[in-house]
């Protein structure tokens, strides 16, 4: 049996937990803020958050790199302060799939959120409880369930990004190779034996993924009961 | 003395209460869609009513021109249209959700032992059946020993012993606690029951005050 690097699956492993988590918090601020607020352009930010849904990953790549890139304002700005460069990097490949993944977990939370019965956090209020703790004891655990598959699909779209990834962070090996980038330069190299072998252990982490999520919704919908 | 006096504008008309009350049981009588609901919300901060006012013992839950006081801060008890009960804790946490660690927890002793709710307080809301859920959401209203206790068709749910049963709880707790109660119900027959004052709410508008 051929022995492979297994860096690309730390590396992926790494960037998808990193945007994932990322995007938890940051999905759980918009869609609690969206949810609960009427403003003036409300549709257009909400159109920005998931626009990336339907544009293809090179122009989201391009766009991370007049950015992030060394003369884009915010790259300059995170090199400059911080000696951060994001492009070529593993950083670069966290950025891409935070943004490729961020609507998906942000519909997902929206939806969790919009099916909690708004009567349990009035009738929490009514008891003089604070909105964070009605947040923390009520909506979040009622929403818990949205939220986890929202994880799972933000987790799965974050391992799997490609294009976005390879535009602003490109092929490394050892440094930005994650997964998709060694199946498609293993392809293109003609090792066909090193592409399945990374095709096979990106499926596995895929269908373990979604046969954790399916086990464990059932486990807490038997939990939770109805009322 | 809650003194309830202001206006609401709703999809299909306008809603306009007036009236006083003291410690006593007062039902809002009205079919569906009459404003009763509504009416209920004004009072506990979930809507907010267009102008007039609403205080409590000289406490402005809602005056024209000034900021509303915050749900939290009005120490309403608010018994929900089927109860609305968080089907993910058990009765107990159910209960005891309004309460901290520092209180003393006495007052729900002794309303677990009059509601009868001893045995139930383990088990979650779908394994307990309408009645006894009506029971635990009235001791959770009442948990955090609120100054005046909404309660939205308490009865609509459920059986007519089980109906007869609950409402002779109220009153016992209406006459140990000695706090204002206002509910509302389709049913002329629950009012006239329960109540020290009826009042007939249609479309809106309190078209007549009924001697229960």
């Amino acid at each position: 049996m051929i022995a492979y690097d297994l860096s690309p699956l730390l590396l992926s492993l790494k960037v998808a937990t990193i945007s994932t988590i990322l995007v938890f918090f940051t999905s759980l601020i918009l869609a609690r803020f969206m949810s609960r607020h009427e403003f003036f352009g409300k549709s257009a930010i909400d159109a920005l958050i998931l626009l990336p849904l339907v544009l293809p990953p090179t122009v989201i790549g391009f766009g991370l790199i007049v950015l992030f890139g060394m003369n884009g304002p915010l790259g300059k700005l995170l090199e400059d302060l911080f000696g951060i460069r994001i492009v070529f990097s593993w950083i670069g490949a966290a950025i891409a799939s935070f943004v490729v993944s961020l609507p998906l977990m942000y519909q997902s939370v929206l939806a969790a959120f919009e099916k909690v019965d708004p009567r349990w956090e009035n009738v929490a209020r009514t008891m003089g409880v604070s909105e964070w703790r009605i947040f923390r004891t009520i909506t979040f655990p009622l929403a818990w369930s949205g939220i986890l598959a929202g994880l799972i699909l933000s987790f799965a779209r974050g391992i799997g990004e490609f294009g976005a990834t390879l535009m602003i962070a490109g092929y490394i090996p050892g440094v930005t190779e994650t997964i998709p980038l060694a199946i498609y330069f293993a392809y293109e190299a003609g090792e066909m034996e090193k592409a399945v072998f990374w095709v096979i252990v990106i499926s596995a982490v895929g269908v373990t993924a979604i046969t954790w999520v399916n086990y464990w919704r059932k486990k807490n919908a038997c939990r939770i009961g109805r009322e | 003395m809650l003194k309830v006096d202001f206006r609401k504008q709703l999809e299909q008309f306008e809603l306009h209460m007036q009236f006083q009350m003291g410690q006593e049981v007062v039902s809002i009588v009205g079919s569906s869609g009459s404003g009763k609901t509504t009416f209920l919300n004004c009072i506990a901060g979930i809507v907010q009513p267009d102008a007039g006012g609403i205080s409590l013992h000289g406490t402005d839950f809602y005056k024209e021109g000034k900021k509303p006081l915050k749900i939290q801060k009005r120490k309403v008890g608010y018994l929900f249209q089927d109860y609305a009960l968080f089907p993910h804790l058990s009765a107990e946490q159910n209960i005891l959700y309004g309460t901290s660690r520092i209180d003393d927890l006495e007052h729900i002793r002794e309303l677990t032992k009059i509601l009868d709710i001893s045995l139930l307080l383990s088990k979650y809301p779908h394994q307990i059946s309408g009645g006894e859920k009506q029971r635990v959401a009235l001791a959770r209203a009442l948990a955090a020993k609120p100054d005046l206790l909404l309660l939205d068709e308490p009865f609509s749910a459920l059986d007519d012993e089980t109906r007869s049963r609950c409402q002779s709880e109220l009153l016992r707790i209406h006459e140990l606690w000695s706090i204002p109660i206002i509910f509302v119900t389709h049913r002329l027959d629950d009012a006239q029951k329960l109540a020290n004052r009826c009042i007939r709410i249609e479309k809106g508008r309190m078209t007549e005050q009924l001697q229960p």
